[in-house]
């Protein structure tokens, strides 16, 4: 996998809020196929380093490349149809609509355009994959019922079933296994597994979950006040003082 | 569920049959009423489409009206066909929305409702102030009815079930609408656009659609206003109704596909019914709405669907996952 090409490149990338460093001149590249984690204490700055790849926030410095393509500082939206994907920190579903429209609003707007969707079929034509799609992360059962009505467990695997609905090159999953349930836990980390096997999806996982990220991530990034201080697969990882000294020193 | 899809059925049964026969009862100042209601629905509709399925508070519908209301009423009476004049309403409200929207979407809910307080404001006095377009508070008389096939409207009856096809026409096609993707993606950016945008739906486009089209109804509404009463001035296009139409939606129920239908016959049959009370009726209104609003935010249609529910299940648990699943397959 190591010889593959990079398909996120970030450099230098920075922000900030008035004084404060949230990230400082962070670099790293994830290879297709890879999985990786980016771990670190609360506060570390990992979701705003998200929320600045994805177009949330505007960096204050630094590029973002996507194939090699520059991208930093693209709506959210355009990232998205160029097959950038991610799941947020808190639940985000649309609980007034079912399961089943919850997938197909994913992926519709990844095909045609505004009118051609306005005169096009109804579920946009997605229909088939999106019960594809329910049955993959085992949702059958709830298809039709709105999504404000699951359960958190529930929410959280249509929250990252979404994410993969329109067949992502690179998908940024952050926190997918907070607040979940160990059943559910292992039903998600074994779909990503399976979705990084079949499809060759790229991950990049945030998580404090550190089983699910060793047993998941092929190499680890740690993040310490806004900057990276070690990388490497997770049994290097696991021992090295820097990281041990960031989560138990202060 | 299909208990409640029935009685939704049969409540859209009988107003519809109501609506049928109860022109034939009415003397024409009732007439003149139920086609006020059937107008102002349509307006009702656009503003529940920015509103209720995109969540954007606008105080420009009056605008909106009054422009569809004055290029009807200019176009008519220099003899041009209606169809034409209704078209170029709509289209024309379409545009200017689509023009007020590009800028003024970019800052949302109550500072939304300012920019459109503004435009509202706005077009009353040109519609005052420009006499030699729209004759100023003198406003523009002998506003033609229209024959459709040969048949003409003159006569009230006729004129309101014109307007009633209209309604019609214009809900089926608000219908199709929702159910389509793009109702879909309102729905969405209404619920959490942070993650509508992540999902790559361009939140800005589809709101400016949601906003246009809306507006568009507006002036499709107008350019049955103007026929319906014959003679317009700035009066009835003030921020009065603008603030009348948003009360009809959010108290018929925002979001809800009849909630404009419903709130409109709160809005312009309530105050006729409670005439009786003389100078009181609008106290009696005010309160009316305070309590509903205190008792279900959702408006009337919230409140109907809140009593009809049956009593809420543990999602998951009594469904067969089995059948579930054949269901989803086949």
């Amino acid at each position: 996998m190591s010889a593959s090409r990079p398909v996120l490149e970030v450099t230098g990338l920075s922000k900030q809020f008035g004084g404060i460093v949230a990230v400082d001149g962070v670099s790293f590249e994830v290879r297709e196929g890879e999985i990786l984690g980016i771990i670190g204490p609360n506060g570390s700055g990992k979701s705003t380093l998200f929320n600045c790849i994805l177009g949330q926030l505007q960096p204050s410095a630094g590029t973002v490349r996507l194939d090699g393509d520059e991208v930093t500082g693209l709506r959210p939206c355009d990232l998205n149809r160029r097959g950038v994907s991610r799941t947020f920190q808190l639940l985000q579903v649309f609980p007034e609509l079912t399961v089943r429209e919850n997938l197909i609003l994913a992926g519709q707007e990844h095909q045609g355009t505004m009118l051609s969707r306005l005169f096009g079929r109804r579920d946009a034509g997605l229909g088939a994959a999106a019960d594809r799609m329910i049955a993959f992360f085992r949702l059958q059962h709830l298809a039709q019922e709105k999504a404000g009505g699951l359960s958190y467990g529930q929410q959280k695997l249509l929250d990252a079933a979404m994410a993969f609905m329109a067949g992502p090159r690179l998908v940024l999953l952050d926190e997918p296994a907070g607040g979940v349930n160990l059943t559910m836990l292992a039903n998600l980390r074994e779909r990503l597994r399976a979705i990084n096997a079949e499809e060759g999806a790229t991950f990049v996982i945030i998580e404090h979950n550190m089983e699910f990220v060793m047993a998941l991530c092929t190499r680890i990034l740690v993040l310490a006040e806004g900057r990276v201080i070690a990388e490497g697969p997770p049994d290097v990882i696991r021992r090295d003082p820097k990281v041990i000294e960031a989560y138990l020193g202060h | 569920m299909s208990a409640r899809k029935l009685l939704a059925f049969a409540a859209a049964a009988i107003a519809l049959a109501v609506l049928l026969v109860a022109p034939f009862y009415l003397r024409p100042y009732g007439i003149y009423i139920l086609s006020l209601w059937a107008v102002t629905s349509i307006a009702a509709i656009g503003l529940n489409l920015t509103l209720g399925y995109a969540g954007q508070i606008s105080l420009a519908q009056a605008a909106f009206v009054g422009i569809g209301a004055y290029i009807a009423a200019l176009m008519t009476t220099n003899g041009l066909p209606f169809y034409a004049a209704y078209v170029a309403a709509g289209l024309a409200c379409f545009a200017v929305g689509w023009l007020l929207g590009y800028p003024a979407l970019r800052v949302q809910h109550h500072y939304l409702a300012f920019v459109t307080l503004a435009f509202t404001t706005l077009a009353f006095l040109v519609f005052r102030n420009e006499e030699w377009l729209t004759g100023g508070i003198y406003g523009i008389t002998n506003i033609p009815r229209p024959s459709v096939f040969g048949w003409p409207m003159r006569r009230a009856i006729n004129f309101y079930f014109f307007c009633l096809a209209h309604l019609a026409l214009v809900a089926a096609a608000t219908w199709w609408l929702i159910r389509s993707p793009w109702g879909r993606a309102f729905v969405a950016l209404r619920e959490n656009p942070v993650r509508a945008l992540s999902l790559g739906v361009d939140t800005r486009r589809y709101t400016l659609m949601a906003f246009a089209i809306g507006a568009g109804l507006g002036g499709i509404s107008g350019a049955l206003y103007a026929p319906l009463v014959q003679f317009i001035d700035p009066t009835p296009f003030s921020l009065y109704l603008s603030f009348n139409l948003l009360l009809m939606v959010v108290v018929g129920g925002a979001g809800y596909f009849a909630g404009p239908l419903v709130g409109a016959v709160v809005a312009v049959l309530l105050p006729e019914w409670l005439r009786f009370t003389e100078g009181y009726y609008l106290i009696g209104y005010a309160i009316l709405v305070i309590v509903l609003m205190i008792f279900s935010p959702t408006g009337l249609l919230g409140l109907a669907d809140r009593l009809t529910r049956p009593q809420s299940k543990p999602v998951g648990g009594t469904v067969d996952p089995v059948a579930a699943e054949k269901e989803a397959v086949s």
